[in-house]
């Protein structure tokens, strides 16, 4: 899944970048030399803060929410387990995102296999609540023979803000729970391989609501998203509003031009 | 770019002149993104289990005894033990070679005390060893969880056996389930060497009943690979749930503060915990309930906020079938900010946990499932005066009607003044 991003969400991130980048920058330098500082920070790309995107993937998985592992958006975690175990990882998701999770098992050796096997791959919100699939195959039946299983699951793109009584996906940490939801006796126990990989869809301003959690969902895991979570303030409807605003400016004008005709009437004498 | 550079540039002079009196705060705020707040964790405790009985003289790991397979594992596992690890090794059927089943099924002993790990001496232990006796898993589960005891560490059994339990009446599956109600947050990992049916649903059963893994071992570098995981994963940090017990209706329910609890329910019950959320702030919780035993295959969770007159606030349900762990939900409540900005009288807001699984013919129903409850109350949403964030809109009607209304707009403005024109003309 290609982390498609708008035009107006890139402007949010360069701003939300350059004040960050300023912030650090004002802390070094002192107020003496801002800037030199200023023009520095503008021709190189400002450092994330948090250099974390970079982290090494994680190689194991979790058995539980408690200790699920945290994997960052875009990267993909891979874990090795016995079948029947339940892995969990969590990674974050911010308003206007739409998260997809994709999860490849490597089955064990068809050889050592007794049967069919059922593969599943579940979300949760931060608080635990679990989270419906737009699309995407969550189950998937291995035969016998099958060497790999590949899952997906894609949620409903996240709102700033939701009712309390509704289960609409909030910014926030969310789990995946990754296991076999039915294989032969025999099977249990044999080694097999998972990759679950974790991206996101920025929907732009399109389910942009008014209203904010004042922290985000399930916020005690430490997940974030790189460079932070959203303000909350920002969203492409300015934009939009603004443009149009433009517009009806500039049409207003055309329509006046249209009933003035071409210019001053020729027959009104000058200095009038 | 020119544009990036001013505001860049802007930024910064914004921000070094209010430095002094901005920065100190933002660096505390910052500081402290530690999960759960925890002080310093204690040591993890881990307990190998290993069985030492006479069938571990089968030579069929790649062509070696089972015996020598698992010393080989040991010693691989003792030299990465992670240096935090509180390590110990507790043997099973390796002293008595005799006949007399009641001495057979006492046989188990701690071969190296739980405590900081001398490798070498570990080591010399683990070689002594040749496969001997009888197989007392449940009685050698019961000396690990006491060789555990003490502390509030995460501690971790890793049961090694290719046997099923040869001492019933006691069942070692039982047996775990009991040591995992003690709420010492103990967790039992079984492997199975070259396991067959019996083996694999015993140990299986005991892995489910207190939430670890089971694995079946073939060969030994997967046995060393999986020993090592195990105890690297217990030397991981990890919220430790405190032990509480709910009741049946609010009025005696215990006041729980934000944090992580865990607490046994029974089959079909209902359990409530009392939570002080004060205005302007917002009450989230979770609850989940382990499947620990084999229950009917359909079953829920509901966790519903009530006030202390009884009128539910918000509920979240969710409900399954087949094969799981776990089965969760969770609720947010905020409660309104009050008129009076002291007003600071917290609202006791009652948490109702209640499940609904069944349990088939001779499943035990003591001790119940295992519940977690995660609370956690924060500072309230800012409320949304309109669906549309800021009342703004979006897309290319938007832009038309606003271009059109426009548009009519110029027109008439256009008229009324020529008309103006006109009229101060004929005048």
């Amino acid at each position: 899944m290609p982390n498609t991003t708008y035009p107006g969400n890139q402007l949010m991130r360069t701003v939300r970048k350059l004040a960050a980048a300023g912030l650090a920058g004002a802390t070094l330098t002192g107020a003496a030399l801002f800037g030199a500082a200023s023009s520095a920070l503008a021709d190189s790309p400002a450092p994330s803060p948090s250099a974390s995107a970079h982290d090494a993937a994680p190689t194991e998985a979790g058995t539980a929410f408690r200790t699920a592992v945290a994997v960052h958006q875009g990267q993909q975690a891979t874990a090795s387990a016995s079948s029947g175990d339940y892995l969990y990882w969590m990674f974050p998701a911010d308003a206007g995102q739409r998260p997809t999770v994709t999860a490849k098992v490597t089955l064990p050796e068809a050889a050592s296999r007794h049967g069919a096997s059922t593969w599943r791959l579940d979300v949760y919100d931060g608080l635990r609540r679990r989270q419906p699939c737009m699309y995407g195959m969550q189950s998937r039946s291995a035969a016998q023979d099958a060497a790999t299983v590949e899952l997906s699951c894609t949620l409903r793109p996240t709102v700033a803000w939701a009712d309390t009584w509704s289960t609409d996906p909030l910014p926030g940490t969310y789990y995946i729970r990754l296991t076999a939801l039915s294989l032969p006796d025999a099977d249990r126990g044999l080694p097999f391989k998972a990759e679950v990989e974790p991206t996101v869809l920025d929907t732009g301003g399109a389910h942009a609501v008014d209203g904010k959690l004042a922290t985000p969902l399930g916020a005690k895991s430490g997940v974030e998203p790189d460079g932070g979570w959203a303000s909350g303030r920002w969203t492409d409807r300015w934009l939009w509003t603004v443009g149009g605003g433009l517009l009806a400016a500039l049409a207003g004008v055309a329509g006046y031009n249209l009933t003035r005709g071409r210019g001053r009437p020729s027959r009104v004498p000058r200095g009038v | 770019m020119i544009t990036r550079k001013r505001l860049a540039a802007g930024v910064c002079a914004l921000v070094a002149t209010f430095a002094t009196g901005i920065l100190p705060a933002a660096g505390t705020a910052s500081a402290a993104p530690q999960p759960d707040g925890q002080p310093a964790q204690a040591a993890p405790k881990v307990d190998l289990v290993l069985d030492v009985s006479g069938s571990m003289r089968t030579a069929d790991i790649d062509g070696k005894s089972r015996m020598a397979a698992a010393k080989q594992a040991f010693n691989e596992v003792l030299d990465s033990v992670p240096q935090e690890v509180q390590l110990g090794i507790r043997t099973l059927g390796a002293n008595y070679p005799g006949e007399d089943r009641k001495v057979g099924c006492k046989d188990t002993r701690a071969l190296y005390p739980v405590g900081p790990l001398n490798r070498t001496e570990a080591k010399t232990a683990v070689a002594t060893l040749a496969p001997t006796g009888w197989t007392p898993i449940g009685p050698a589960l019961q000396g690990a969880a006491e060789d555990l005891k003490g502390g509030d560490a995460t501690r971790r059994i890793v049961l090694i056996t290719d046997g099923e339990d040869t001492c019933q009446p006691l069942d070692p599956c039982e047996v775990a389930r009991d040591i995992a109600a003690q709420g010492i947050h103990l967790t039992i990992d079984t492997l199975g060497l070259i396991p067959d049916a019996k083996t694999r649903a015993q140990l299986t059963c005991i892995a489910e009943a207190t939430g670890g893994t089971y694995t079946s071992v073939q060969h030994t570098d997967q046995l060393s690979g999986k020993v090592k995981q195990l105890v690297d994963r217990a030397a991981d940090p990890v919220a430790v749930p405190v032990a509480t017990t709910g009741t049946a209706s609010c009025e005696s329910a215990p006041q729980l503060k934000p944090g992580l609890y865990t607490d046994r329910e029974k089959f079909a019950e209902h359990r409530s915990y009392k939570v002080d959320v004060l205005p302007g702030q917002e009450l989230r919780a979770s609850a989940s309930i382990g499947m620990d035993r084999q229950t009917n295959p359909d079953y829920g969770v509901m966790l519903r906020a009530v006030t202390v007159h009884g009128r539910e606030i918000v509920r979240g349900s969710e409900a399954g079938d087949g094969r799981t762990d776990l089965i969760s939900t969770g609720l947010r409540y905020p409660k309104a900010p009050a008129d009076d900005s002291d007003d600071k009288t917290p609202e006791t807001v009652c948490l109702q946990v209640s499940n609904s699984f069944s349990a088939g013919p001779g499943v035990k129903t003591d001790p119940g499932l295992p519940v977690e409850l995660a609370i956690d109350v924060v500072n309230g949403p800012d409320h949304a005066s309109d669906v549309a964030s800021f009342g703004l809109g979006r897309g290319w009607w938007l832009l038309g009607t606003l271009a059109l209304t426009g548009l009519v707009a110029g027109l008439v403005w256009g008229w009324i003044s020529r008309w103006r024109i006109a009229v101060w003309r004929t005048n």
